[in-house]
């Protein structure tokens, strides 16, 4: 029964891992930029949400009308001013730009929020939890955490295949200087890119910030998990990450059953199986 | 017929700098003698990190396996050097030599694995490797688990009686592990598999059709630098005497701070990670009351030198000038030329 639920409870958690990831996935598909400030971003995001909340007294997730287009904003000049430069050269260049940005965020935040952890408080769905018979029960929260994950993947499916942005992401991702010649602009699509990955790393920092405490320093295990669940679910497909975040929210609920301090290092050894088992992944769709 | 060509390696700044460096060298072997023991903690501290950057930087620079999981082995080598002094009572300054084997033993399974990671994945699936290593010896009991231990006192006292003879004895060992690396990679960047290397780093497509074999270099590279990794950082934790898994296995002391190191001082180069260093504990020494701040202006200036100036200051200096001190490369000499 107990294993029962923490497997409900990791598929789940599996939807806020598969948040983690998306973005990731998204800039690593259409420029192979892997953004080692990303977990710092989500926790950016966290902090945001928290000063419109203590600012405007607002619902978190009204909260997040505000922070999700401002961290968009804040993705596209990134990308921009510090990140356009460095993609024509080699691959140590965006790796330890992002680096730089990574250890700027946990100090400016930590100048800023102190060390202490922090929670955001959402008001009834925290505790609010549905029967889905058998004695189980689901959290409200979790569910809303996992329907946010679907509804980005299907809204970043629909947008690759059916929009105009899509298209151009694609073309740049295959060869980036032909696209050029057809009239794409690179470096905007490449900022839109981004500012798009800063839109879901908004909506997973508020998800973050409402189930669970954060302070500067969480934002690189943030990282971990979302490189994790790309990797698991295979490179370049986005309903593997899915499938990568539920394997790795099972494994550390699964393992926290074992031992509470054996929740995350059960996450990181399935990460490592699988890369010897499949070391494409569960659904490997990229070369 | 041709004129008989000839190949020359140093140069005459590198004569140059070998007396001047030979000087040094005893000059900073004679240090317990000429300063206090807080500077000998320093300098002790500025060696390690000269050892981390220049092995990071051989890593990174040369074989392109950026790794930011190097905290792996630094906390490895420090929690053997702690159980084997501890369970199996191995004198202290032996221990630090079997640190140094099981870095390379534990790196050469781990290295086909993160190899299937490619590029940017590579330095992520390190960093996963090393919070595993974390998370694992925080489930030690026997080694204080999450909070740490320190190491016993009769064991402090078997290194050497009093606290100054131990203060000389590890800074000299922090002295020798350090021109010890330094001269390691110098060396073995001037062999034929050093060639190899800078071949590999140059471009990797061209090294593999001349009939470099790629995968063995990066390796032996690898499985190497793991080794001297894990040297250093059962050293490091000899002079702390304690150590615990949030320490030992810290991202940012180990990997962030050799990272920003090498980029300021100059990636692919033998000069730049002591340069990098000594900048480095110089913006230490006199920023580090700004706390946090610090840390901001350390990044940024990472950040501004990565997109400015990617060769780091060496890279400018040694453009400006032409001035090599540690020359690996081969140049052909025309006679008529002199």
């Amino acid at each position: 029964m107990e294993i029962l639920n923490a497997l409900v409870q990791g598929v789940l958690l599996g939807g806020l891992y598969a948040l983690f990831a998306a973005g990731l996935s998204l800039i690593f598909g259409v420029m192979r930029l892997v953004n080692i400030a990303h977990g710092d971003l989500i926790v950016l995001s966290a902090y945001m949400a928290l000063v419109v909340v203590q600012a405007t007294g607002l619902n978190p997730f009204v909260a997040a009308l505000i922070v999700v287009p401002l961290m968009a904003l804040i993705g596209y000049a990134l990308q921009r001013i510090l990140l356009n430069p460095t993609l024509d050269k080699d691959l140590l260049s965006p790796l330890l730009v992002t680096f730089g940005l990574s250890i700027i965020i946990q100090n400016l935040l930590l100048g800023q929020f102190s060390a202490d952890s922090r929670k955001l408080s959402a008001g009834a769905i925290e505790t609010a939890s549905i029967g889905i018979g058998g004695g189980l029960s689901v959290g409200l929260l979790p569910l809303a955490m996992f329907a946010a994950a679907v509804a980005v993947i299907v809204g970043l499916e629909f947008m690759f295949t059916r929009t105009r942005i899509g298209r151009a992401f694609r073309a740049t991702s295959d060869d980036a200087e032909i696209a050029q010649l057809m009239g794409i602009d690179r470096r905007h699509v490449y900022a839109a890119a981004m500012a798009l990955s800063a839109a879901i790393i908004a909506l997973a920092g508020v998800f973050l910030a409402v189930r669970t405490n954060f302070d500067p320093s969480t934002g690189p295990l943030r990282l971990l998990f979302g490189f994790e669940a790309v990797i698991i679910g295979g490179l370049g497909s986005l309903w593997g990450t899915l499938a990568g975040g539920i394997v790795l929210g099972v494994a550390q609920t699964l393992g926290a059953q074992i031992n509470p301090g054996f929740q995350i290092l059960a996450g990181h050894i399935v990460f490592f199986l699988i890369l010897v088992v499949r070391p494409r992944g569960l659904f490997p769709r990229m070369d | 017929m041709r004129a008989p060509v000839s190949i020359e390696r140093a140069t005459h700044a590198s004569r140059i700098a070998a007396v001047v460096s030979l000087l040094t060298l005893v000059g900073l072997a004679a240090a317990p003698w000429w300063t206090g023991r807080a500077n000998l903690r320093l300098l002790g501290e500025v060696y390690a990190f000269i050892a981390l950057a220049s092995l990071w930087n051989l890593l990174a620079g040369y074989t392109g396996l950026v790794s930011v999981g190097q905290q792996a082995f630094v906390g490895l080598g420090g929690y053997v050097l702690f159980a084997a002094a501890m369970f199996y009572g191995v004198p202290p300054l032996v221990a630090v030599v079997l640190a140094g084997v099981v870095g390379a033993i534990v790196a050469l399974p781990m290295a086909p694995l993160l190899f299937r990671l490619q590029g940017a994945y590579f330095a992520i699936g390190t960093w996963v490797a090393a919070e595993v290593f974390r998370l694992s010896f925080a489930q030690v009991s026997a080694l204080g688990g999450g909070s740490g231990t320190s190491l016993p006192a009769r064991l402090v006292i078997g290194i050497a009686a009093t606290r100054d003879q131990r203060d000389m004895l590890l800074y000299w060992f922090a002295l020798a592990l350090g021109l010890g690396t330094v001269a390691m990679i110098y060396l073995l960047l001037r062999s034929r598999a050093g060639l190899a290397l800078t071949a590999i780093r140059d471009s990797e497509i061209a090294s593999e059709s001349l009939g470099v074999d790629i995968v063995r270099t990066k390796l032996l590279v690898y499985v190497a630098t793991a080794a001297v990794t894990s040297m250093v950082g059962a050293l490091v934790f000899l002079q702390k005497l304690r150590i615990s898994p949030d320490a030992a296995f810290s991202v940012n002391d180990w990997t962030a701070y050799v990272i920003f190191i090498v980029v300021i001082g100059g990636i692919g180069t033998i000069e730049g990670p002591i340069i990098g260093a000594i900048v480095f504990f110089l913006l230490r020494e006199t920023l580090a009351d700004l706390g946090t701040t610090y840390l901001v202006i350390l990044g940024v200036v990472a950040i501004a030198v990565m997109l400015k100036a990617p060769k780091g200051l060496w890279g400018l200096f040694s453009a400006r000038t032409g001035i090599v001190l540690f020359p690996v490369r081969r140049r052909v000499v025309h006679p008529d030329a002199r």
